[in-house]
């Protein structure tokens, strides 16, 4: 009891409060947090969210299953293709559809190439947030290599809502593998790069290590799920304890570490995007031919019940969670995104630390703040 | 003396990290050829988008002004945002027949997610994407496209009935009913 009473934040008013936000470079997005000082340490931390609720949920349910797919895009953008796979996955367990071997393994490929994707946007972002301009440019100019993957079998750089339940939307290019295969060759090469320009930095090593120390109950008794969970030895990596898609077929370490402070939540995602690679190593030649979509009704009427699906985004755990009535809408959907579970323990992690750390903090977490409103 | 090594030795080490990073950023200072940036407004005549590029959704037209379009709707009913709005015509043809085809096809590219389920559903691939992204006007009113050329004719192709092609019309006319009621 007494433990819960200690994170009940009691506001007197002769607090000192200044506003992180809503429009702050280093937020990322329209988040606020109201921050008490006291000189210029933090007291207390209160993150207030909801500037950019779209209320995709209850769009949700006016939408048919195929329609819900652009908007779970629209959530976490910079693992957009996860997103859609996770509602995929739930509709096709709800029907009970065994979709072509080739769909699972393009699936697991995109996920890999949208989680390298967006641990390179978050290097990127976060070495910009402690004040290392440079790797701004250098991170998004290996995401490019990316994108350009995506844009020639899907279109788009970004929001590609590519699966559909059942399968995928069409076929993919022709140099798909190639390009993924040049990719890995490149950016082997790059990575050492990334440890020179920031990990061995010793002014980013002085900032970060031993900075907003997150203890493994903690990150239990919170949610935290990701990189950012695992840094802390909570072993709650989704492809691993409850495999889906590809990931069974494939060998991949978890990258889990103790210390649980901002460098090493840093380290885990560096780590990551190593591992990340090597599974798509394992799965790229291996595209077995076939049918790139099972054949589904045109409109898909799931049974009366609920249904839960859960896999790992590049920030955590998302779980989709559908209430159906036998409609071809569903009643009821729910998101269990990992930014809005990540982004509570910022209170704990911040008080007593300086205000210039709190930027540093919140990078580590890597918060998306539409995957928070929704 | 020891603690006088250490605080020499960590200078140093802090030193040897800083030049790290400073050997990478020089290396690509003194190797212009590295640069990865395009000079777009310059090279416009020579891009090239990818051919799944998806710009906004178009209907292609043949040489003799003639498309696919039959005019059924069913774009409209996938269409998430209510960006595509089918107006349709009913007309007498020679043989005293009545027909129903396209007055107008509207798309609203301000609304549109690109999610492709309109090109993806239609029964008689009368659309497609366009590879032009300058999409900026001055005028929200120009982001209101008619899709369909002025003095335009459905294309009349030789019908090849898909099974997949008929269950999609035939919910579709399903679902019109129940829109209708």
């Amino acid at each position: 009891m007494e433990e819960v009473i200690k994170d009940i934040i009691i506001k007197e008013n002769e607090d000192y409060i200044i506003n992180m936000g809503p429009q702050h470079p280093s937020t990322h997005g329209v988040l606020r947090f109201e921050v008490c000082l006291v000189g210029e340490t933090v007291k207390y931390l209160i993150p207030h969210c909801g500037y950019i609720h779209r209320g995709i949920e209850k769009m949700c349910e006016k939408d048919t299953y195929q329609q819900i797919i652009h908007l779970t895009d629209r959530m976490d953008y910079l693992s957009a293709h996860i997103n859609n796979e996770a509602v995929c996955l739930c509709v096709e367990n709800a029907l009970q559809v065994q979709v072509p071997e080739r769909v699972v393994y393009i699936r697991t490929i995109l996920s890999e190439l949208s989680r390298i994707a967006s641990h390179q946007l978050w290097w990127a972002a976060f070495g910009m947030d402690m004040g290392a301009l440079t790797t701004f440019f250098y991170g998004l100019r290996d995401r490019e290599k990316i994108l350009d993957i995506f844009e020639e079998s899907f279109g788009s750089r970004l929001l590609h809502s590519f699966n559909t339940p059942g399968g995928l939307m069409h076929d993919i290019h022709p140099n798909f593998q190639n390009g993924i295969k040049e990719f890995i060759k490149y950016f082997r090469k790059k990575l050492p790069e990334y440890d020179q320009l920031l990990t061995n930095n010793v002014i980013f090593k002085e900032r970060s290590i031993g900075l907003g120390v997150l203890s493994k109950e903690d990150a239990i008794s919170f949610g935290i799920t990701g990189p950012s969970g695992r840094a802390s030895g909570f072993a709650c990596d989704i492809r691993k304890r409850f495999p889906y898609s590809a990931y069974d077929k494939v060998q991949f370490n978890e990258i889990l570490f103790n210390e649980g402070d901002t460098f090493h939540r840093y380290k885990a995602r560096i780590e990551e995007m190593k591992e990340s690679m090597n599974i798509l190593e394992q799965l790229v030649d291996n595209i077995p031919a076939g049918d790139y979509t099972a054949k589904l009704k045109p409109i898909i009427k799931l049974p009366v019940g609920e249904y839960y699906q859960r896999v790992e985004a590049a920030r955590g755990e998302l779980g989709v969670y559908i209430i159906s009535d036998g409609n071809k809408n569903p009643l009821r959907v729910k998101f269990r995104t990992p930014n809005f579970s990540n982004l509570f323990i910022m209170n704990k992690l911040a008080a007593g630390s300086k205000i210039a750390d709190l930027v540093a903090i919140s990078g580590s977490l890597d918060l998306v703040i539409p995957d928070i409103d929704r | 003396m020891k603690s006088v090594l250490n605080y020499f030795k960590e200078i140093f080490s802090a030193l040897r990290s800083l030049w790290g990073g400073m050997r990478v950023t020089g290396s690509y200072f003194l190797r212009p050829g590295q640069i990865v940036t395009q000079k777009y407004p310059e090279n416009r005549k020579q891009l090239k988008m990818y051919d799944a590029f998806k710009g906004e959704v178009s209907m292609p037209h043949d040489e003799n002004n003639q498309h696919k379009c039959t005019g059924c709707g069913i774009c409209q009913i996938n269409c998430p945002n209510g960006s595509i709005e089918v107006i349709s015509k009913k007309i007498t043809t020679e043989d005293g027949k009545t027909e129903r085809i396209i007055d107008k096809h509207i798309y609203h590219l301000s609304m549109c997610t690109f999610c492709e389920l309109c090109i993806k559903t239609c029964p008689s691939d009368a659309l497609a994407w366009g590879q032009d992204f300058e999409h900026a006007v001055f005028n929200k009113s120009k982001l209101t496209k008619q899709l369909n050329q002025a003095g335009s004719t459905l294309k009349k192709v030789v019908k090849n009935n898909t099974p997949a092609n008929d269950t999609i019309k035939a919910n579709s006319n399903l679902e019109n009913k129940q829109t209708n009621n």
